[in-house]
């Protein structure tokens, strides 16, 4: 803020405010720790497991089967990982750019709105294991399916949907004012102006909170205990494409423990000698996709902005 | 834009509206998409609150007998009592104290990237702190229970952490948690301070430390209470970092260095060993209805907090 060519106005004449200029400094310092003090614990965490993973992670034990008497391998909980966030954003990315667009283009001040508003609020504040024990009575008990991956991923879409509704109605209300205008000053309808004109401005916004939100749902225990179950899967053969077939990998209609509920089973339950090993190792590759997920949303999102804008 | 000029479909001045238009599917659609979530919010609400209820009713226990710090669910020891003031007291400590570590030190931050830091120290932070956002609880727990509590029970064990799992352990785990929540929104707030404000008390010839207390502390307030409560409403739901590290023993905690439990861990930890209509099952959907209003309350209280702030 100071410019070093201009006469600093003179704070040193008064000793209460050479005081005051102390303390700004103490008060400038103590900040600056803060911000490094916080960088610290996040470089400290990522080293942490950097090094507790270090003799785990081979490609063995990312794409190998479980063992109950070696290190084995973590293969099909990060493909139930992946199986449910692709199903969870299946059904959670269409229905919140929906509701997004509702709130953005449509919605006008009123109860409904309003309503609607305490809705996305309210879910947000759920406790993500309330939301695992509201499925358990909906998917796994009124509905009879048992542990299933569709009602992990149905649960997981109550805790994306908000956050996914959010995000797009973000992005579609940074869309100028004038860009509609345009649009609906050469005759385009509403709907012509939403589909043509206001979303493909907002899509660099939306993918980008699509990628983000793809990174917490992919870290998800809670929610999932009590709906897409515990169980350790032996082994997958993704030959079988039978998705009818509760065995079959591919099917919506199976358990399916993830890579994060696999570290919470494995260290609740203690079994094995290999648990520490197999918890480092899974937490690192959990903290190795949340860095993937951020850079991926921050270089997509650069990258969709450029396209779109340049063209 | 190209996307205008690609269209083709725009035709020019029409009189009339068809039936087509007036029918207004697409509206019909994202409206009933956007109504969805008070739909899941109202159907939520019901089953939890009429499992949450069985336990009065189907299990015969007085709501007054849960205002008692036995918890003894089983019947091997004579009277079965569910008492829930050990959950609900655990929640609120660990839940408090963790707030109390986190808020200054999330202040601090808000304050540092807002006014205080140089460009490349912002475009490193942010991204620091999406990644703790980022971060899986279990891994904050799995963290918490292979580091902070060995460390907690060799070195501070003549303080009172003899088994490392307590009351200070889970908090602390929890204010890393709450600490990107918390920041983010102070931070908005401060950025939300005009920049005349600030001018005009440089103007005045007061330092930067002074404009901070004087100007943007006051004016961003309300944003900073309503962090708080946002980081409140996350570390009172969080579940499996807190059951890692907490001890998971139900009694009202005297010392933060004693085992503790809390709301979450408790239904964690019993919901899978627990047949589904028994007393003992019904308690842990009695807690988690408890759960469900807390966060409510918390919504409502943001609320009240933002004032008539209805749109944005």
């Amino acid at each position: 803020m100071t410019t070093s060519s201009l006469p600093r106005p003179s704070l040193r004449g008064a000793a209460s405010s050479r005081r005051a200029v102390l303390v700004d400094k103490i008060a400038t310092g103590v900040l600056w720790a803060a911000g490094a003090f916080v960088l610290l614990i996040l470089a400290a965490i990522i080293l942490h497991f950097a090094i507790a993973s270090a003799g785990v992670i081979s490609l063995s034990f990312i794409f190998g089967n479980p063992s109950a008497t070696s290190l084995g391998g973590v293969g099909p909980l990060l493909w139930n990982s992946v199986y449910m966030l692709v199903l969870t954003m299946l059904i959670s990315v269409p229905l919140g750019i929906l509701a997004g667009i509702y709130m953005s283009e449509y919605a006008r001040e009123g109860r409904v709105t309003n309503a609607i508003r305490f809705a996305e609020e309210a879910i947000s504040s759920v406790p993500s294991i309330v939301v695992g024990l509201f499925g358990l009575i909906a998917f796994v008990d009124v509905a009879h399916w048992g542990f299933t991956a569709l009602g992990g991923a149905l649960a997981l879409t109550i805790f994306n949907l908000p956050l996914m509704s959010r995000l797009s109605e973000q992005a579609l209300r940074a869309v100028p004012a004038d860009e509609r205008a345009g649009s609906l000053a050469l005759g385009a309808t509403k709907w012509q102006t939403i589909q043509h004109v206001v979303v493909p401005l907002a899509i660099p916004g939306i993918v980008t909170g699509v990628i983000l939100t793809a990174g917490r749902v992919f870290g998800e225990a809670a929610a999932l205990l009590f709906t897409a179950g515990l169980s350790t899967p032996a082994g997958y053969n993704f030959a079988n494409l039978n998705i009818a077939d509760p065995r079959s990998p591919w099917s919506p209609f199976r358990p399916a423990t993830t890579l994060a509920v696999y570290i919470w089973s494995t260290n609740s339950e203690g079994l094995g000698n290999y648990v520490q090993q197999i918890a480092d190792g899974s937490s690192a590759i959990l903290l190795a996709m949340v860095l993937i997920f951020n850079l991926g949303a921050r270089l997509f999102g650069r990258m969709l902005t450029r396209r779109l804008t340049a063209a | 834009m190209t996307s205008l000029t690609t269209s083709g479909r725009i035709t020019g001045l029409r009189p009339t509206t068809t039936f087509r238009e007036r029918l207004d599917v697409p509206r019909r659609v994202v409206f009933v998409a956007a109504l969805s979530m008070i739909g899941i919010v109202v159907v939520m609400l019901a089953f939890i609150a009429w499992q949450g209820i069985q336990l009065f009713v189907a299990g015969h226990v007085t709501p007054a007998s849960l205002l008692s710090t036995t918890w003894q669910p089983d019947n091997t020891a004579g009277a079965v009592t569910f008492g829930m003031l050990p959950f609900v007291a655990g929640t609120v400590g660990v839940t408090a104290l963790a707030v109390l570590i986190s808020a200054p030190l999330s202040v601090g931050l808000a304050l540092f990237l807002s006014e205080i830091a140089p460009a490349w120290a912002r475009t490193v932070l942010q991204p620091a702190l999406e990644i703790f956002v980022g971060i899986p609880s279990v891994v904050y727990g799995w963290l918490g229970l292979t580091v902070l509590v060995p460390w907690l029970r060799e070195n501070l064990s003549g303080a009172g952490f003899t088994l490392g799992f307590s009351w200070f352990a889970g908090s602390l785990v929890l204010s890393l948690m709450i600490l990107p929540t918390i920041t983010t929104v102070t931070y908005d707030a401060f950025r939300a301070v005009p920049q005349d404000q600030r001018t005009a008390s440089l103007a005045l010839g007061t330092t930067r430390w002074q404009t901070i207390r004087h100007i943007l502390v006051p004016a961003g307030l309300a944003g900073t209470l309503t962090a708080i409560v946002l980081g409140m409403t996350r570390a009172a739901g969080e579940a499996l970092a807190v059951q890692m590290v907490i001890g998971n023993r139900p009694v009202v905690p005297t010392s933060i260095a004693q085992p503790m439990t809390t709301l979450t861990s408790q239904i964690t930890l019993d919901m899978g060993n627990t047949v589904f209509g028994e007393p003992w099952n019904d308690a842990l959907w009695t807690m988690a209805l408890i759960l469900l209003l807390i966060s409510i309350g918390f919504v409502i209280l943001i609320r009240v907090l933002n004032g008539r702030r209805k749109f944005q």
